[in-house]
């Protein structure tokens, strides 16, 4: 990415949502002293993603998609289990808070 | 700038909190999966989320108005940043960092092509303009213009000096002390220091006289 053409810098900041510093929580636990995954990981799979995926999502998606991935490789979640949870969250609509 | 331009900016952004979309849906289902597989605790992920709202570039601020007042600190924050800022009750986290010291001659300037990392103990999460597609391509072919963006014009004859992070390694700059300050507190000093000063897109100025 260094070096390449782009336009100019958008400097508007945006409030974070609470999902959103969820998965920067969640990253942080397991990339601490659990060595579940690593930052490095994190980013080899943010850079794995199709290009056009990486510019159509926001930052914090990218993030739990790779996340997710890496939990997904070291066998820490299956497929199964994370399809059947994500139907489930889905038809219950969003968690009080 | 115009009066509407201002008007649409005075409202912030809402944080569409209320809607569940795909990767939302993915969060809370891993996060719960996790918890119930004893991994993290619901308790844990609430405390990072608070300790990390709580680190802002206030933390930062602080470090470098005790550079500016306190030459032998100074030397051991170059030295050895995490032990000197460890002494003011501060943690840099897990990661090395190297303090980047402006000086007339040289101007420094933090990125990370590769993704985000930035010094996130001492300045909190990092901007979204940080982690811009424009900012990480550009800052490494043309510092100049792109710190002209953020409003700063660094001499001709200046060298700037561009700072790519990784995972492991995070850079803070440490601004110069501007002129006219002689009589502030460390804590007058210390607010005068801004986030993007210790990235390195501006310069720190000194307060407006009245």
């Amino acid at each position: 990415m260094g070096g390449l053409e782009a336009g100019a810098i958008d400097q508007e900041a945006h409030d974070y949502a609470l999902w959103e510093r969820r998965v920067d929580a969640l990253m942080m636990l397991l990339s601490g002293p659990r060595r579940i995954m690593t930052v490095d990981q994190l980013r080899k799979g943010i850079e794995a993603l199709p290009p056009d995926a990486y510019d159509s999502m926001t930052y914090y998606e990218r993030w739990i998609a790779s996340l997710t991935n890496a939990l997904l490789d070291a066998g820490v979640l299956t497929t199964e289990e994370l399809g059947a949870r994500m139907a489930r969250v889905s038809a219950r609509g969003p968690e009080a808070e | 700038m115009s009066h509407t331009h201002d008007h649409e900016h005075a409202q912030p952004r809402p944080d569409l909190d209320d809607t569940m979309t795909y990767y939302r849906v993915m969060e809370e289902a891993v996060r719960s999966l996790l918890i119930e597989k004893g991994i993290v605790t619901a308790d844990e992920v609430r405390r990072e989320v608070e300790n990390m709202d709580a680190r802002t570039p206030a933390n930062g601020a602080q470090v470098v108005a005790r550079a500016w007042v306190d030459s032998d600190f100074r030397s051991r924050l170059v030295a050895n940043p995490k032990q000197a800022i460890g002494e003011i009750g501060h943690d840099i986290g897990p990661m090395h960092l190297v303090v980047l010291e402006n000086t007339p001659g040289v101007h420094n300037v933090v990125v990370c092509t590769l993704c985000s990392c930035y010094p996130r103990w001492l300045l909190g999460r990092p901007p979204d303009w940080y982690k811009s597609r424009a900012y990480r391509s550009r800052v490494v072919r043309e510092p100049r213009a792109v710190l002209r963006e953020f409003g700063t014009e660094i001499a001709d004859d200046r060298e700037v000096r561009v700072h790519d992070s990784t995972a492991d390694m995070r850079y803070l700059v440490l601004p110069m002390r501007p002129d006219g300050t002689d009589g502030l507190s460390q804590a007058e000093l210390a607010a005068l220091v801004g986030r993007d000063s210790m990235i390195g897109v501006t310069e720190v100025v000194p307060p407006l006289r009245v």
